[in-house]
């Protein structure tokens, strides 16, 4: 009887993990729109605020503190049923997109990793030294030439370890994007568990995709770590 | 789209439910941080000590923890919790029902979570402080109880405040998450009041500012804890 009970729950295992599975699709398509905005637009939100123009700098101040200072639930939830009760969104074309759970999600996911994501690429240029710059000033570098190739390669080499551990947060934030309708692993796995009554199996099976998930992201930064600090390597052969 | 009349304290407004729902909030962040304070503590302790099998099991449970989804974290706790529950129960001959109210679980949940970076901050803090301490501790012949609370735990407390606070603020958002299992928190108070109301913007940005006022409350708390106790070092 024992034997049989084990065996039956392996299988339960085993099914749930091929129906969550199929919700990584789901997961992966908030990660793939999102990270790279938002890696993007945090560069660019980082140069904001290390601007001297206090115009520019201010606002992008008040921003990230405002998202930092806020959980990432209520930012999904104020764009989720926030935006959507608004009258004049309603009739906008923005309804076509914030209709859709999966566009709040990315709209979410994305405005809340800008936020954490230009405060580190902040520290990562000004840890880039005030004899780096005018050496690349003194070789006649432009504005852009001088950020292209001496300020983002030093800064974002800097900060590739706290940037990798963004990376990791943003891929279990995307669980939280379930709550809004939005069937993703998370979304599958409750559907499971208010299916079959067995939660454990059910969120084992989810959270051993998302381990995975987060293991490939941590190689992935380890490898661009390697790929970018050939300083740092060991000496092979 | 507003209705912030709605706020007001007494039978007519959400005011004073919300009061008690940023209470509640703070009443679990607090006993969640201190849990996981303890537990990071012991975990810290199991990957220090030169034994293999605690330092595996503190190991995985780090990694395991840090790697998957809080929000599966608290459903596993929350809808796996009373099983486990019953089956220690069982062990010790009682077969009955047993049901843990949201408040235990939650508190339990993000306490398993919180520990998990606590404990980072603490071997950080604790690997940072010189081994010469311990070694001038123990040549003035303290035992080991006063060289842990006297010469090591205040070191460690200063280089561990700063991300102490951290994690604070990191515990105390995630205690938004615990809203799914029902314990009226901010987050919960806000989607019961905007489904009374019709009026989801309104109770959104009230809990996304009284989140706000807590983080930067506590944030400056931590900053005047830190340059009282680094002091010395000023």
């Amino acid at each position: 009887m024992q034997n049989f009970l084990d065996y039956f729950n392996q299988s339960l295992l085993f099914r749930n993990f091929v129906e969550v599975l199929s919700g990584l699709d789901n997961t992966l398509l908030l990660l793939i729109i999102s990270l790279p905005i938002g890696f993007v637009l945090s560069l660019v939100f980082a140069l904001g605020r290390v601007s001297k123009n206090k115009i520019i700098s201010k606002p992008i101040a008040g921003y990230i503190f405002v998202i930092r200072g806020t959980p990432l639930l209520v930012q999904i939830y104020l764009i989720y049923f926030g935006l959507g009760s608004v009258e004049f969104i309603r009739e906008s074309f923005l309804w076509i997109l914030l209709k859709e759970p999966f566009w709040c999600g990315v709209l979410a996911l994305t405005i809340n990793t800008v936020a954490y994501g230009s405060e580190i690429f902040r520290g990562g240029i000004q840890s880039v030294t005030k004899g780096q710059i005018e050496s690349g000033l003194s070789l006649g570098f432009n504005k852009m030439t001088l950020l292209r190739k001496i300020i983002f390669p030093i800064a974002l080499r800097k900060v590739l370890p706290s940037y990798g551990n963004e990376l990791i947060l943003m891929v279990k934030a995307t669980s939280l994007v379930s709550l809004t309708t939005y069937m993703e692993m998370t979304g599958i796995a409750r559907k499971i568990m208010a299916k079959t009554f067995a939660p454990v199996e059910a969120f084992i099976a989810a959270g051993i995709l998302y381990l995975f998930l987060n293991f490939l992201m941590v190689q992935f930064v380890k490898y661009l770590e390697w790929k970018y600090n050939p300083h740092l390597r060991l000496e092979q052969n | 789209m507003f209705k912030f009349d709605k706020l007001v304290f007494g039978d007519l407004g959400w005011g004073d439910e919300f009061l008690f729902a940023t209470l509640m909030t703070i009443t679990v962040s607090i006993l969640s941080m201190g849990l996981g304070l303890c537990l990071a503590i012991l975990t810290v302790w199991a990957k220090l000590i030169t034994n293999k099998i605690t330092r595996i099991i503190a190991n995985f449970y780090t990694t395991v923890v840090r790697g998957v989804p809080e929000l599966l974290v608290i459903y596993l706790i929350f809808f796996g919790g009373n099983t486990v529950v019953m089956s220690i129960a069982k062990l010790f001959g009682y077969n009955g029902y047993i049901e843990l109210n949201a408040l235990t679980i939650g508190t339990i949940a993000i306490a398993f979570i919180s520990a998990t970076y606590s404990s980072e901050v603490l071997r950080a803090a604790y690997l940072a402080v010189n081994k010469g301490q311990i070694e001038a501790a123990k040549a003035l012949g303290l035992n080991k109880f006063q060289i842990f609370f006297k010469v090591m735990g205040p070191q460690i407390l200063r280089h561990a405040l700063p991300g102490i606070g951290n994690v604070w603020q990191i515990t105390l958002k995630d205690t938004s998450l615990i809203s799914v299992t029902g314990l009226v928190e901010i987050m919960r108070q806000t989607r019961i009041a905007s489904n009374v109301e019709h009026s989801p913007l309104t109770f959104l940005v009230t809990a996304a500012l009284l989140y706000l006022f807590l983080t930067t409350f506590s944030g400056k708390f931590f900053k005047v804890l830190e340059l009282n106790y680094s002091k010395g070092y000023n």
